[in-house]
């Protein structure tokens, strides 16, 4: 893609700079001319507010030769590199061809070392030490944002915790690479979609009783009968019948001590009323096969303890 | 009216002149406020944390401390260097107060988050407005005042005042161009990557003319009188002059470098900035050679202390840009604290330093007093602020080159060997070093201001005769 609209703004950048370069030399050139001889400890003869008066000695030697140096140096340069317009320059070069050229020869270099990887379990990776080094390192770069610099990730704000047991989408090797691969989107919808079932926010108070009772919290058990049946006409779809969840459809066990957006009554209320969005984003393209295999297992290994912290 | 147009304009060159130190002290002190949040976070309070306070840190100590300087000594150098008073002394007291209702308005603003967004131009489109009506009265003043002149030469203090005033004019018109949605917002005229390079255009020659070309106006009359020396090389002041404003019009750029500004663009901007080399070390040689033959005065005038050390800063900062613009250089200093400690060295060493021996120079002949208050109190805030300056450029140096190594660095499997945050906690011990700095620098600044009120105690205020011209040029 070209910066120019047309021949004549390339024609236009290339005269300008070539002449603004030049003009810089010439105009050193004819001012280091002028007047030599005589002595130079004479002033120009000029007198201000009293005393002010000015010399003419010369221009510095080695002032002036910096001046032009520098001007060599700019023709040099706009020779070799893009400056003027369109032309490239002698080298061709470019920040994207840079950039490239750079990615490629990494990628190249480090390749094997994740590649020997791909053909083992993720059990067997993530017993392997030099593997869960390179993991982690993996983890502090791309994933810590979210989840943390302890992998615990950020309570109330929907970052699932990588070292427990809980698994929103399931903790099967091909799950967790599946996670990380395609990434994942997980829908609570408002009311559980369905307004008139849960009853409006009143209903939605009465299934956040029956919800804490689930996991054994306290609880106002007479809210938490109504709740039940609310529960039982809507939630069941995705949560079960007991409340387990479903990983398929990444919907949360509601048993459990694990809350991702709060375990008060009013976090849960402000849960079923609004619901919830959340999303872990793909990493196929970026990171390619091999680098989630060795991440895969170093979350695996975050979760049974085996991992190098 | 006879009376009046045979003394100098004194009364709106003192009213900068002090407030000039007193902008500086507000200026200076929200950057030791801004300095510390970084060192303690929970110092981030309200509407007044980092982000809200850094620009009206930058605006307070660039347009409120060097913009009041600027005019000041601007004022009272054209009309000592053309034998007349200045030019309409209502337009120049309304220079002045427009002035002073900007910087009122910037301290309003910008805590409460109105801001264009563009670095050292955040200030809201009715602000610049009236900027741009304060300029323009600014350029008429200073201007007519040339145009009245009873010798036939412009002394060079006036280019380099003019030329600033007239690129800071051009410069803030086209890089302010917005369109209003209400009072309080507005979004820019240009898009994209144009936007970016019309604010770096504007943001560069913010540097290039309000202070470079700017104070190397206020150099050129006030080291010469007080060293007592005729200026080195006319036909060197000649040469950088022209150079100088030539191609600093051209260096924005490398403030883009790596960025989705074209790849020639990015040429261009460094060239250019290594061919300002030169004409910007010409002040530099014009303004310490001058003292030649009369080194010894710098032992024992602190005045030509601040004048000569700020001089030295200036040769040191303006080396320093050059070298930063070059692409391999920038990719390493870019982002990273030493662009912070490179304008430091500009800000605090040459800035500060040439606007404080410029007002030591300007206040016991303002106020009628033979000389300051205290001379002894001008070699402490000398030692003091140079001081803080080193404290100040050397941490940032330190963490500023620390962090860049340690963002590139990379593991042998391609990963990051340090996380963002890790460069964070390294560069903690040097933000306190840097905080250290600045508060001597606005300790010295408050020595200051107890002089000049010393100072100020009692003097005769009272207009200076204007000067008949030196002989044949009468």
């Amino acid at each position: 893609m070209s910066d120019f609209v047309n021949e004549f703004w390339n024609w236009y950048v290339i005269l300008i700079v070539l002449i603004s370069i030049v003009a810089c030399a010439v105009f050193l050139w004819t001012q280091s001319q002028a007047r030599r001889g005589g002595p130079t400890t004479d002033t120009t003869g000029h007198v201000w507010d009293e005393t002010l008066q000015e010399y003419n000695n010369p221009l510095p030697r080695w002032w002036m030769w910096l001046f032009y140096a520098t001007v060599v140096f700019a023709l040099v340069y706009v020779a070799l590199y893009p400056a003027l317009g369109r032309f490239p320059g002698v080298f061709n070069w470019s920040t994207a061809n840079e950039h490239k050229k750079e990615v490629e020869r990494v990628e190249a270099e480090i390749r094997p070392l994740f590649e020997k990887y791909l053909k083992m379990d993720l059990a067997t990776v993530a017993a392997d030490k030099d593997a869960m080094e390179m993991g982690g390192r993996l983890y502090q770069t791309y994933c810590m944002q979210c989840h943390g610099a302890t992998a615990q990730g950020s309570r109330d704000k929907g970052y699932p915790n990588l070292t427990d047991k809980d698994w929103q989408w399931g903790g099967e090797p091909e799950q967790i690479i599946e996670t990380i691969t395609n990434g994942r989107i997980g829908m609570m919808p408002p009311y559980g979609g369905n307004p008139d079932a849960v009853g409006g926010e009143a209903g939605a108070k009465e299934i956040a009783s029956y919800v804490r009772s689930l996991s054994g919290l306290s609880h106002n058990a007479e809210l938490a009968a109504k709740g039940k049946e609310r529960y039982a006409a809507v939630c069941i779809a995705c949560h079960g019948p007991e409340g387990k969840g479903m990983t398929a459809l990444g919907a949360p066990n509601l048993t459990d001590k694990v809350w991702l957006y709060g375990s008060s009554e009013a976090k849960i209320v402000e849960t079923i009323v609004n619901g919830r969005n959340n999303q872990m984003p793909a990493w196929k393209d970026f990171l390619g096969e091999a680098k989630i295999h060795v991440l895969a297992a170093y979350v695996l290994g975050l979760s049974s303890g085996s991992a190098a912290k | 009216m006879a009376e009046t147009q045979s003394a100098y304009n004194y009364k709106v060159v003192r009213q900068f002149t002090v407030m000039a130190v007193i902008w500086g002290i507000v200026g200076m002190l929200v950057g030791v406020i801004i300095a510390a949040q970084l060192v303690w976070p929970d110092l981030n309070i309200g509407f007044l944390h980092f982000g809200r306070l850094r620009p009206l840190h930058t605006n307070a100590v660039i347009f409120a401390f060097g913009g009041c300087a600027l005019m000041g000594t601007s004022y009272y150098v054209v009309q000592r260097t053309c034998h007349a008073r200045l030019f309409c002394d209502k337009l120049a007291a309304f220079t002045f107060w427009g002035w002073q209702l900007v910087i009122v308005l910037a301290a309003i603003t910008l805590p409460l988050g109105m801001t264009q967004g563009k670095e050292y131009a955040e200030l809201e489109w009715p602000i610049d407005i009236l900027i741009a009506a304060v300029w323009v009265a600014y350029a008429v003043v200073f201007f007519g005042t040339i145009f009245k002149r009873k010798v036939s030469h412009i002394y060079v203090a006036n280019w380099f005042y003019g030329g600033f005033i007239l690129a800071v004019a051009l410069l803030h018109i086209v890089n302010s161009a917005a369109i209003p949605v209400s009072l309080t917002k507005s979004y820019s005229a240009y898009a994209g990557v144009q936007d970016a390079m019309i604010q770096w255009w504007y943001g560069h020659n913010a540097v290039g003319f309000f202070l470079t070309a700017g104070f190397l106006g206020m150099m050129y009359y006030f080291v010469p009188k007080q060293a007592e020396r005729p200026v080195y090389s006319y036909r060197l002041s000649v040469v950088h002059f022209w150079a100088l404003i030539f191609t600093y019009m051209w260096a924005g750029p490398h403030h883009l470098h790596y960025t989705a500004l074209p790849d020639w663009t990015q040429s261009l901007g460094m060239i250019f900035s290594l061919i300002l080399l030169a004409p910007s070390w010409g002040g530099m040689i014009n303004g310490i050679m001058t003292l030649s033959g009369a080194w010894h005065k710098l032992r024992d005038d602190p005045i030509l202390k601040f004048l000569i050390t700020s001089l030295s800063f200036y040769g040191m900062s303006t080396f320093e840009g050059p070298m930063m613009s070059i692409k391999t250089v920038n990719a390493l200093s870019h982002y990273t604290d030493w662009t912070i400690g490179h304008v430091h060295s500009g800000a605090l060493g040459w800035v500060a330093m040439i606007s404080i021996g410029s007002i030591y120079y300007l206040l016991p002949r303002l106020f009628g007093k033979p000389e300051m208050f205290s001379v002894k109190l001008i070699t402490v805030h000398f030692w003091v602020s140079t001081i803080g300056i080193v404290l100040y450029i050397a941490s940032m140096w330190i963490s500023g080159v620390m962090q860049g190594l340690m963002w590139r660095t990379v593991n042998a499997d391609g990963t990051l060997a340090y996380s963002f945050v890790e460069s964070v906690k390294v560069s903690y011990p040097f933000w306190g070093i840097r905080l250290m700095g600045g508060v001597l620098f606005l300790s010295g600044m408050l020595i200051m201001a107890y002089n000049m009120v010393k100072t100020m105690a009692g003097g005769k205020i009272e207009d200076a005769p204007v000067l008949l011209p030196a002989g044949h040029h009468a």
